[in-house]
């Protein structure tokens, strides 16, 4: 017996990457543009996308919805005219804590591609293993809502630094709370600086409006335009301080 | 339970290069802004391993400091936590030199001798 080294210098992750790829140039030949939403569970993902799926002036939404189990948000999504896909990932160890490309891939198939403009992926609810897989995405955006601390884009820093969008949510609970946004803003300036940013109410509806309009941004051009960021970031201010 | 997943992706790639050779060792070179943690890894690695080549593989992590530069002011630097914003220009046209890595750097694997010994 021998032993021998063998260089490999692949990253772990290629696989994915590579089923990612895929994935998206079905989803480019289709003319679909994909969204991957994720959030710590309960941030308010399913109501942000209650809010906006059949109100997306002449975009067709369809809506892939992951979860370890139960089709509860699915449910809550169901709209005539807009294509909700359950896809659970309860195998193995008490079920997958995130979607990977090869979980996106196996569901394509069931997806009405050509019934849509813009998929929009609800990933499984935690903020550290959905920022390792890609999974076909055009645009990444986050759900942080102002109960989850202002700490956490120093704690998930690579959560917050793959997102094209972070959206602060649950902000009509701030007069109850001790949140410092400065901080929180402090935060995410370190770990993303320049990240496009909107803070929200799913519940009054309050920033609601910039959400639709930036899913709007990303149907029609895959991202959203820099001038348009800019707009939502001194708007968002304004929420804020109203 | 990130550990858990990476665990997998480490094995997979493993196997794929190890065409069913018992691999001892497995070299990986680990960024400091995955937010690994070595000893969550080496738990999750060793119970994913079972029942594949690697079962008896040692798991050799290194780290890779993150090393950033400034694209505004050619500034380079060590940061010991995510800010990725220049020290010294405050610009925050700043790349990634080194802290990303996630790579299965090489195996080593145990063969029988093949050619007779004089």
């Amino acid at each position: 017996m021998h032993r021998t080294k063998v260089k490999v210098q692949e990253d772990a992750l290629d696989a994915n990457t590579t089923i990612a790829n895929a994935n998206r140039a079905d989803f480019d030949r289709a003319g679909v543009r994909v969204v991957n939403l994720m959030s710590a569970p309960g941030a308010g993902k399913t109501t942000l996308l209650e809010r906006v799926v059949d109100s997306l002036d002449g975009v067709r939404v369809g809506v892939l919805e992951g979860d370890v189990q139960g089709s509860f948000d699915a449910d809550r999504l169901a709209r005539p005219n807009v294509p909700v896909v359950q896809l659970n990932t309860g195998n193995g160890f008490g079920g997958e804590c995130h979607l990977d490309a090869n979980m996106v891939r196996a569901a394509i198939p069931e997806l009405p591609l050509d019934e849509i403009d813009l998929l929009i992926v609800e990933n499984v609810g935690n903020l550290v293993c959905p920022a390792e897989f890609r999974i076909g995405e055009d645009v990444r955006a986050m759900v942080c809502s102002v109960t989850e601390g202002e700490d956490k884009p120093a704690k998930y820093p690579l959560m917050f630094r793959t997102c094209d969008l972070v959206i602060i949510n649950k902000v009509d609970l701030l007069p109850h709370l001790d949140y410092d946004m400065e901080r929180f803003m402090y935060y995410l300036d370190a770990v993303h600086p320049d990240v496009p940013r909107m803070l929200t109410s799913a519940r009054t509806g309050a920033g609601v409006e910039e959400w639709r309009a930036w899913l709007g941004e990303v149907a029609a051009h895959g991202h959203a335009h820099e001038h348009e960021h800019e707009h939502e970031h001194h708007h968002a201010e304004e929420v804020q301080t109203a | 339970m990130h550990e858990l997943a990476l665990s997998t992706a480490i094995v997979n790639t493993v196997v794929k290069h190890a065409e069913d050779r018992r691999v001892s060792r497995v070299s990986l070179r680990v960024g400091a802004l995955r937010q690994v943690v070595p000893d969550s890894l080496a738990f999750y690695f060793e119970i994913v391993a079972r029942d594949s080549v690697c079962a008896e593989a040692c798991l050799e992590q290194e780290l890779i400091p993150a090393r950033l530069r400034c694209r505004a002011c050619a500034r380079e630097w060590q940061v010991e936590w995510a800010a990725f914003r220049c020290p010294s220009c405050d610009s925050a046209d700043v790349e990634v030199q080194s802290g990303e890595e996630f790579e299965v750097e090489s195996i080593e694997i145990e063969e029988e001798q093949c050619i007779a010994q004089r």
